[in-house]
């Protein structure tokens, strides 16, 4: 009794230390997290230096990556190239500077919108698939049976999709920067009339090489990050379809926000 | 020497002690079956064979090497010489029967395709599923994914296999049929094996010699029939299936 009762002395009461208590272990969770998938990071770099080097797997990820993500990545890229548009052509009416339309975009796309708009919705597709197939394996013993069989699951099962997604995430983001400045042209030439010899001389006025090198060299961080993310949320999946549904969810939130973080320290390292 | 060797062996999983010093040997060509109540630790217990669990104190001694203390490179040498069938067999499901079975010759090999071909198909056979390479796990029963499971643990041709609850969820004919395959794996192909269970028919018939895990340690061992005899009031209570006794249910 009297040990039970300090116990219960023990234990925080009220909503103020109960949400004090969630929000300690929330932020001991992150750094778990971030620790396994930094973690993950190194170790799929080097392994993915160490042969055997599995061309099959990592052309058949490709295709999954690439091809899945790539409806969608058309769709929203396109209507981000014209809502841009129609945006900065209401606001730079008011000053009389439609002119700049075009480069606004362009600039835009290139820089910032297009690879960030890719990584986030490959994040989504292709990065919750990633988590929920290998939380499938994992809670399923499928990984274990890698390993039992002399095969190591970060060679075989994270380096395809690492090298795949690397590569797979710039050709993406080459078709968004173009879809997306297509998206602008439409709606500047088709709905507010502009000149489309002006227009398209505008777009590569303004833009330079590097703005779309450095877009690209962006995609390729966003789409190792989301592959790395995907799979250690996969390796850390709980027990049941509920535990990988978690892996799945915590794989495209943890894959954005890195994205949206990780691309304002870049822009600073690029400018 | 004893080709598997379990030496104070203590592993707990946060503040849950599984196994609190497990000592347990198994001489070569030799087929034991650990026995246990559900949750005990039995898969625990096999997971350190292969590596798939390091011990907290304690050494885990195949074919003469510690397995905690080899490298990356020398353990993927031991699981060369070991096989494990897996609970629910653990196929990959992506893969055909086929590419399961040749998985560890594919990736592990320099054999030519033929070759593994030719190897998948004995395999199979072996396990009296022949010709069903084409098809994928989901078209199977869990029978046949158990033999297919097997398969692919022979394919590595392996001098000790384990057997995770290799009946658990097939009904006594199918079951029975396992065993009967367990059998012939042993007297066929001379290997040493570990199988866990808490099936007290499939003990009696595959095991030269039994051991129960109570409380993270094992607490008798013994030949089938010293088993049957036993008066030992855990292992009377567990073969005799009965609730009343030392062993608390849940």
């Amino acid at each position: 009794m009297e040990r039970n009762a300090s116990l219960q002395m023990q234990q925080p009461r009220g909503v103020g230390w109960r949400f004090v208590g969630s929000l300690g272990a929330g932020l001991l969770r992150l750094c778990g997290s971030c620790g396994s998938i930094a973690h993950l990071w190194l170790q799929t770099l080097r392994q993915s230096v160490e042969p055997p080097y599995r061309l099959r797997l990592i052309v058949k990820q490709m295709e999954l990556v690439g091809v899945n993500s790539l409806p969608v990545v058309l769709v929203t890229t396109t209507f981000t190239g014209m809502v841009l548009a129609l945006q900065s052509y209401i606001a730079f009416r008011r000053f009389n500077a439609e002119t700049l339309v075009a480069s606004v975009v362009a600039l835009s796309i290139t820089r910032e919108l297009g690879p960030v708009i890719t990584g986030l919705m490959v994040a989504g597709r292709a990065g919750s698939a990633m988590a929920a197939e290998i939380g499938t394996m994992k809670v399923t013993e499928q990984i274990d049976a890698l390993i039992s069989l002399a095969t190591n699951p970060v060679k075989y099962l994270v380096v395809p999709r690492f090298l795949a997604s690397a590569v797979v995430l710039p050709l993406l983001t080459i078709i968004a920067d173009l879809v997306g400045i297509v998206g602008g042209y439409i709606v500047a030439v088709y709905i507010f009339n502009s000149n489309p010899n002006v227009y398209v001389r505008n777009t590569t006025y303004m833009l330079e090489t590097a703005d779309v090198y450095t877009g690209l060299a962006k995609s390729v961080v966003f789409g190792m990050m989301v592959s790395i993310v995907g799979c250690a949320e996969g390796f850390h999946a709980e027990e049941g379809a509920s535990g990988v549904g978690r892996a799945a969810t915590r794989a495209v939130v943890f894959a954005s926000l890195g994205i949206l973080i990780s691309d304002y320290f870049l822009t600073a390292l690029f400018y | 020497m004893a080709m598997i060797e379990f030496h104070e062996v203590h592993k707990s999983f946060d503040d849950l002690a599984v196994l609190r010093g497990v000592t347990l040997e198994v001489e070569r060509g030799d087929s034991l079956v650990v026995i246990g109540t559900s949750g005990c630790g039995k898969s625990v217990l096999i997971k350190h064979i292969i590596g798939l669990l390091r011990p907290d104190r304690g050494r885990v001694v195949v074919a003469g090497q510690v397995v905690h203390e080899l490298s990356e490179r020398s353990l993927n040498e031991l699981r060369r010489k070991l096989g494990m069938l897996f609970q629910n067999a653990a196929l990959f499901d992506s893969m055909t029967v086929g590419q399961n079975v040749g998985f560890f010759l594919r990736e592990q090999t320099r054999l030519k395709p033929r070759v593994i071909a030719y190897r998948v198909a004995e395999k199979l056979s072996l396990v009296g599923l022949p010709g069903t390479e084409h098809l994928y796990p989901a078209q199977l029963s869990g029978g046949m994914r158990k033999r297919v499971g097997l398969a692919r643990a022979l394919a590595v041709e392996p001098e000790i296999l384990l057997y995770d609850e290799p009946t658990t969820g097939l009904d006594p004919i199918r079951a029975a049929a396992i065993n009967q395959l367990i059998v012939a794996m042993r007297e066929q192909l001379a290997v040493t094996s570990i199988a866990i269970t808490h099936d007290m028919q499939s003990a009696y018939t595959i095991a030269d010699r039994i051991a129960m895990l109570y409380e993270g340690a094992i607490i008798f061992q013994g030949t089938p029939d010293e088993v049957r005899r036993t008066e030992q009031p855990v292992v009377r209570q567990f073969i005799e299936g009965s609730a009343v006794g030392p062993i608390a249910v849940d």
